[in-house]
């Protein structure tokens, strides 16, 4: 999050104070006003009542998230059971948030720690490495993986070339390849945070617990873990919330049976087979889990003061 | 002591994160200088695509795409940048004002609303108050995000320079103005300069906002080049997305250049 936070030296830098209100006032008007009152909006529109040709009626209505989590029966006329076709999406989608969130712990951490123990002059160049490609478009970057992994690709002539496989891999289409672009996507993410939790912890209290026969795997277990914890809950979840909105990688990189939520809205959108009140619903059902990974990270850190 | 900072491995896992970061970006270089039409066989080195993409058949729609990209880039990192600009003013240095906390929250806020429920937001909003989409609605939208990119090297800078400067020219009966203009804004440049740098990419490389608000007709490059590419990947693409790592890469490194001069002044 960005900084200057509520916790930040208020009381005595204070030169500003009496213009503080009306240089916050573009801020309130732009996001107030163009993204905080379109979501509020948005809330409401999942509970109206969808017109035919792709708009939506002033009624309330259940419909959107009646459609969501009650199966009638296709022609609507058997008794209601729980509809699992978006559900399964949703799990589906948590599912690759979390192994893509997985994965960048398990390469990010160990990166991230050793740019953390670099020399300071050689640290920021490190750093900056592993932060060019975040800066890449997404778009290109995605595509450019779907270049590398697709069938008759690169990786698998050279795969093939040192005759590791007999045949191509079929990579394109499947989750594996929808887990590696978020992964791709995300990553800096998921290291930049760690290495500054690493970066701040003082090496004095791994010296203190190896001086008392400590092994070095213990000592990070017990000593610097807890220590950095912040860092990569930090980490995990600025991995995991864009990885669960996420339509770039699953539509490009997978198929029908990679299909997430990202996917899933933009489809209500699209076109006159669209259903924007569902488009709606969904988006909101996915806002709420958002807001309940923020909840569980700050309350993740107000166990650990 | 190195024991205690040193795990076997971990240096070959980082060189295995750099890999995985950069081979893809390097494989559609190198594939963006094919001289075959087939994206698989190998011609021979060729500038071909390059000329393609500035004359080929597709160069009108691109060049169209290319030019909306960045007017609408240039003018919401310029926005973006004098709001954040404000915003970090009254946040640095406002004091406890009323509703600190919640204008915090709200600058933060496009960093943590999903962007595709950001684009759905917006859709219905525009929609609901009769706005017809398209450049001004994009341009709209490019802004209210860039806000906290913007927001985040300005305000970090500004943290780092002591309150005296700006009281030494105040008591030198400069006008806050005067003060500002010729006092702190130089001193908050390399923040400044930065945080534009940051917004002009990110709205460079939005896709899903841009392609829920863009209205029927109106293409960013980022929509041009994913409508292209859901035909299949072809060579003009690489040569295009060649062209736009390298755009990108070099205002990344302007901008880390910029601001760790900036660290070593005051």
């Amino acid at each position: 999050m960005a900084g200057a936070g509520p916790s930040g030296k208020s009381g005595k830098d204070a030169a500003w104070a009496p213009l503080a209100l009306p240089l916050m006032l573009p801020t309130w008007a732009v996001i107030g006003f163009f993204l905080l009152l379109p979501v509020l909006l948005m809330v409401v529109y999942s509970f109206l009542t969808k017109e035919f040709r792709g708009g939506v009626i002033w009624e309330f209505s259940l419909a959107a998230y009646d459609q969501f989590f009650i199966s009638r029966g296709l022609f609507g006329d058997e008794p209601a059971s729980i509809e699992w076709t978006y559900i399964g999406i949703f799990w589906r989608s948590l599912w690759q948030a979390a192994v893509a969130t997985g994965l960048c712990l398990l390469i990010g951490f160990p990166t991230a720690w050793f740019i953390a123990t670099r020399p300071p002059a050689s640290r920021s160049i490190w750093l900056f490495l592993v932060t060019i490609p975040y800066w890449v478009n997404l778009l290109i970057r995605t595509v450019s993986l779907k270049f590398l992994i697709r069938d008759n690709g690169p990786l698998n002539e050279f795969l093939m070339g040192i005759g590791l496989t007999s045949g191509p891999l079929p990579l394109v289409n499947t989750n594996l390849a929808v887990q590696l672009g978020l992964f791709y996507s995300y990553l800096p993410f998921m290291v930049l945070p760690i290495y500054a939790a690493v970066e701040r912890y003082n090496f004095a209290l791994s010296e203190a617990a190896a001086d008392l026969y400590a092994s070095r795997w213990r000592t990070l277990r017990e000593i610097t873990l807890p220590v950095v914890k912040p860092g990569i809950i930090a980490g995990c979840l600025l991995v995991f919330i864009p990885s669960l909105g996420a339509f770039l990688a699953p539509d490009l990189l997978g198929g029908a049976k990679t299909f997430m939520i990202g996917s899933l809205i933009d489809e209500q959108f699209k076109g006159s087979q669209g259903n924007w009140p569902f488009g709606a619903a969904i988006s909101v059902i996915l806002m709420s889990l958002v807001l309940l990974s923020l909840l569980f990270y700050a309350r993740a850190q107000r166990s650990q003061k | 002591m190195k024991g205690v900072r040193h795990f076997p491995g971990f240096l070959a896992i980082t060189l295995v994160c750099l890999i995985v970061l950069y081979a893809p970006l390097l494989v559609v270089t190198v594939y963006s200088f094919n001289g075959s039409t087939s994206i698989t066989q190998w011609g021979g080195f060729s500038w071909r695509w390059y000329i393609d993409v500035f004359t080929g058949p597709e160069a009108p729609r691109f060049g169209l795409a290319a030019r909306n990209s960045l007017t609408i880039a240039v003018l919401a990192a310029t926005a973006a940048t004098i709001i954040a600009t404000a915003a970090s003013l009254a946040m640095v240095r406002g004091g406890k004002f009323r509703g600190r906390n919640a204008s915090f929250a709200l600058i933060n806020l496009p960093l943590m609303v999903p962007e595709i429920v950001t684009a759905v937001a917006m859709l219905i909003f525009f929609t609901m108050i009769g706005i017809k989409t398209g450049y001004g609605t994009i341009l709209i939208a490019h802004i209210a995000f860039c806000i906290p990119f913007a927001y985040l090297p300005i305000a970090a800078r500004l943290q780092g320079i002591e309150p005296f400067y700006e009281e030494a020219a105040r008591d030198l009966y400069a006008s806050r103005a005067r003060a500002f203009a010729h006092v702190l804004l130089p001193l908050m440049a390399p923040g400044v300069i930065s945080g534009w740098l940051l917004a002009f990419i990110i709205s460079l490389d939005d896709f899903i906002i841009t392609n829920f608000v863009k209205g029927a007709g109106m293409e960013t490059l980022p929509t041009a080049i994913f409508g292209s590419v859901k035909q299949g990947i072809k060579p003009n693409i690489m040569a295009i997305s060649t062209l736009m790592l390298l755009a990108s890469a070099s205002l990344v490194t302007l901008s880390w250049l910029i601001n760790r001069k900036g660290q070593r002044s005051p």
